[in-house]
């Protein structure tokens, strides 16, 4: 049926009303759709909902603006020491920050050779899009820059070949929290990979190893894993070799998070069903080429959320370094508090350092989030 | 397939290499190779770093010995709640440290589950604005490290509290300082015994009528008021104890000493920190799983039991929270056991847990670096390894029986 557009069809009878199956759509009524219903529906619905909004506006009404104060409004950016900072405000001192910034970032790494620091998190930016983002033009050359980079991050970092070498123990700041987690996520994945496929062996030995070691890992603190570095892993060398610090702290970083990895991802292998193994089997597929091309890339799609959160665990567990004595970035900050100058500045220190890790670990888990969507192919 | 592959051999002739290529290309002889490497590389890997160890204690002049548990720790523990003075061997120090890692633990267990569950449920209610400012909290407190939760918490309490002279206080028997929390001291009479004794007498009589309680539900569709009868029983009949037996509890004031309070019990700053910091972490995590647990729920059982006509309140009670409890309970006790591991960071501040006793001072006192280490990481695999296996066995008992 066609209607010309001059020529509106005849709804409305003589009296006003509508003919039968004419009257036009309304819009719903105000009491079940709306800005009202939602305001009404959502926040005074009932009463302990109405109790809940009106606490809950009064908690935000009391620390908000007592917040915004004390962080910016209320607060010091400029000054040489507390005394200054008191004298024109009376919120965070951020002076402090800002004068200790570089010790934030690079440590006690030596001033003139900061740059090789700035140039290898560059490098570390380039080795992560192709990564990260699969639409990098040229991926798979990429990618095997990307598999280099350690090196060339180590070689940077600690010297040698021409460049001054730099003792690990300088490494400190936020430059350690980087290299401690982005090692321990990048290496923990592939073992835990291989645990979690070693725990479903059909080898006896080597599923009763995979096991024992994962429960050994999952269940003692990262910390006594540090301690171990520091002091009884020496004792397992033949005598008067000497590995350093940091190399023993990676190994264990690595160890610790690829047991909680090989959890996460045996969760994913159990999910999938029997019927991928015997499909696989009965392609003639022989058992690693099943699992790299059949039954992993399955698994590892639906362990990404479990995957992602075992990184941001790993790399907020960076900052335990400081009770062997390294200093990251919250490790600087703990041990610039007793400069006299700056007494008393800890709430600063600790709210610098707690932002840059929601910053760092929330974008993780955002990119989480980003990647389940795009992957998820809709069964 | 065996009897084809071992022709293949035979034709093949059978100098060393074959036989060997023919053992590989079988399978179970195949596993049974590799296991055997795998178990030799493995004892070749011990035998080398115990030779390894053995040579380097040598050189040390070191023994391997746990003796030294028996000698005097001669340091002082700030937070002791068995008997302990500096005179005491360190296998008591290691004992005081168990016990206080297991103080902070169930306090922290306990708060961070309440904390938990009420983020949970706010975070799922309609209130729009309620559940935004929950879920921005959640997001702040999980991702940031526990241990600057820790610090950031302690710094509080030390640097920003007043002294104790000037202690916040509510009425004259809770101090709140920065030298921790004082609150009251019970004193104990001696007909106090009757009433504990009424209180387990109350938790078995609570057992036997939740027995009852569900075998009439069953029978007969009639639901009693379990919770708050329980709760009622559980409160009432101690105090009715407490009361026929002349109230024989007194309280221990705090009072205003010159410098400091005295008198109460006070809590350590460093006990507080480490509690208050672990239950607000955890509780991030817990109210998490609360939230996909109960959504885990299939909509269909709301759906079924609001047709079946049954109210709100009773559809969580009877069909929602049993079902989400199954999904609730695994993760939940994995967050128990990452908050008692978390504890380990009581380091960071000076609360004298297993780690800094056994695993700090003593080791450094004593050089005793490998021994020290086994006994704390073997307290904490004892820990996880034993709720595990409960867990492990609650797991099977409670598990969706299908059909």
């Amino acid at each position: 049926m066609t209607l010309s557009k001059t020529e509106k069809p005849l709804t409305v009878t003589e009296d006003g009303g509508y003919l039968p199956g004419t009257h036009p759509d309304l819009p719903p009524p105000a009491s079940v759709h709306g800005p009202v219903h939602w305001i009404q529906y959502n926040l005074f619905g009932s009463v302990t909902n109405t109790a809940l909004t009106l606490l809950t506006i009064y908690f935000l009404y009391t620390v908000i603006p007592q917040l915004v104060d004390w962080i910016y409004l209320d607060a010091a950016f400029e000054g040489e020491s507390r005394k200054d900072c008191r004298a024109v405000a009376n919120g965070a001192c951020w002076a402090f920050i800002g004068n200790r910034l570089s010790l934030f970032i690079y440590g006690f790494y030596p001033e003139a050779e900061r740059w090789r620091v700035d140039l290898t998190f560059v490098l570390l930016i380039l080795a992560l899009v192709p990564v990260l983002y699969d639409g990098t033009p040229q991926r798979g050359k990429a990618l095997i820059y990307s598999c280099l980079y350690p090196l060339i991050a180590a070689f940077f970092l600690v010297g040698g070949f021409g460049l001054e070498r730099v003792p690990t123990d300088q490494f400190g700041g936020l430059m350690l929290n980087i290299i401690i987690g982005v090692t321990g996520i990048a290496f923990s994945l592939p073992i835990g990979i291989l645990l979690a496929l070693g725990r479903q062996s059909h080898l006896p030995i080597v599923r009763i190893l995979c096991v024992s070691f994962i429960e050994f890992i999952r269940g003692v603190p990262l910390i006594t894993l540090f301690f171990v570095a520091a002091v009884m892993l020496s004792y397992f060398v033949p005598p008067g070799t000497n590995f350093d610090l940091l190399v023993r702290i990676l190994i264990m970083g690595t160890l610790f998070a690829s047991g909680y990895m090989a959890e996460v991802i045996r969760g994913g292998l159990q999910a999938i069903p029997k019927g991928q193994y015997e499909a696989a089997d009965a392609m003639g597929l022989k058992y690693w080429q099943s699992m790299r091309k059949v039954i992993l890339p399955q698994a590892l799609k639906i362990s990404i959320p479990g995957i992602v959160n075992t990184f941001i665990g790993l790399y907020k567990d960076t900052t335990l370094v400081i009770v062997i004595g390294r200093l990251d970035i919250l490790g600087i900050g703990n041990s610039s508090l007793a400069d006299s100058k700056w007494q008393g500045l800890s709430t600063e220190v600790y709210v610098f350092v707690a932002i840059f890790f929601f910053i760092s670990c929330f974008s993780m888990s955002r990119y989480s989030l980003w990647l389940e969507k795009k992957l998820h192919t809709g069964h | 397939m065996t009897t084809a592959e071992n022709q293949a051999g035979e034709t093949r002739g059978t100098d060393a290499p074959n036989i060997l290529l023919r053992l590989w290309r079988n399978k179970d002889t195949r596993s049974v190779i590799l296991q055997i490497l795998t178990i030799s590389l493995l004892f070749a890997f011990i035998a080398y770093i115990v030779n390894n160890a053995i040579l380097n204690l040598e050189a040390l002049g070191k023994t391997f010995s746990f003796d030294f548990l028996g000698m005097s720790a001669s340091y002082d523990i700030n937070q002791r709640l068995i008997e302990y003075t500096s005179q005491s061997t360190h296998f008591r120090a290691m004992l005081v440290g168990l016990l206080n890692t297991g103080l902070v633990a169930f306090f922290g267990v306990i708060t961070a589950t309440i904390l938990g569950f009420l983020f949970g449920i706010i975070r799922l209610s309609h209130n729009w604005i309620a559940s935004r400012m929950v879920y921005c909290l959640i997001e702040v407190i999980r991702n940031v490290p526990v241990l600057l939760h820790i610090l950031l918490i302690h710094g509080i309490i030390v640097h920003v509290l007043p002294s104790p002279r000037q202690a916040l206080y509510v009425g004259d028997s809770i101090f709140l300082s920065n030298r921790g929390l004082t609150i009251p001291n019970p004193v104990f009479g001696d007909d106090f015994s009757y009433s504990v004794f009424a209180f387990f007498a109350a938790i078995g009589i609570i057992i036997y009528f939740r027995r009852w309680a569900r075998k009439v539900r069953d029978d007969t569709g009639k639901i009693y008021p379990v919770f708050l009868i329980s709760l009622g029983i559980l409160i009432g009949l101690p105090l009715f104890v407490f009361l026929i037996t002349g109230a024989p509890l007194t309280w221990e004031l705090p009072k205003l000493g010159r410098f400091n309070l005295k008198g109460g019990v006070t809590m350590i700053p460093e006990f507080l920190a480490l509690w208050l910091a672990l239950s607000v972490y955890t509780s991030a995590f817990i109210a998490e799983i609360v939230r996909s647990g109960i959504l885990a729920i299939n909509k269909g059982q709301w759906e079924a039991s609001q047709a079946v006509g049954i109210k709100r309140g009773r559809i969580l009670q009877l069909v929602i929270i049993p079902q989400a409890l199954r999904v609730i309970i695994p993760p939940l006790t994995s967050q128990y056991l990452n908050l008692t591991k978390n504890s380990s960071l009581a380091i960071a501040i000076g609360y004298m847990d297993i780690v800094a006793t056994i695993g700090g001072i003593s080791m450094m006192q004593t050089g005793k670096e490998m021994e020290s280490m086994i006994l704390v990481m073997g307290v904490y695999l004892s820990i996880s390894l034993g709720i595990s296996a409960i867990m492990n066995w609650y797991n099977k008992r409670i598990a969706l029986v299908e059909r």
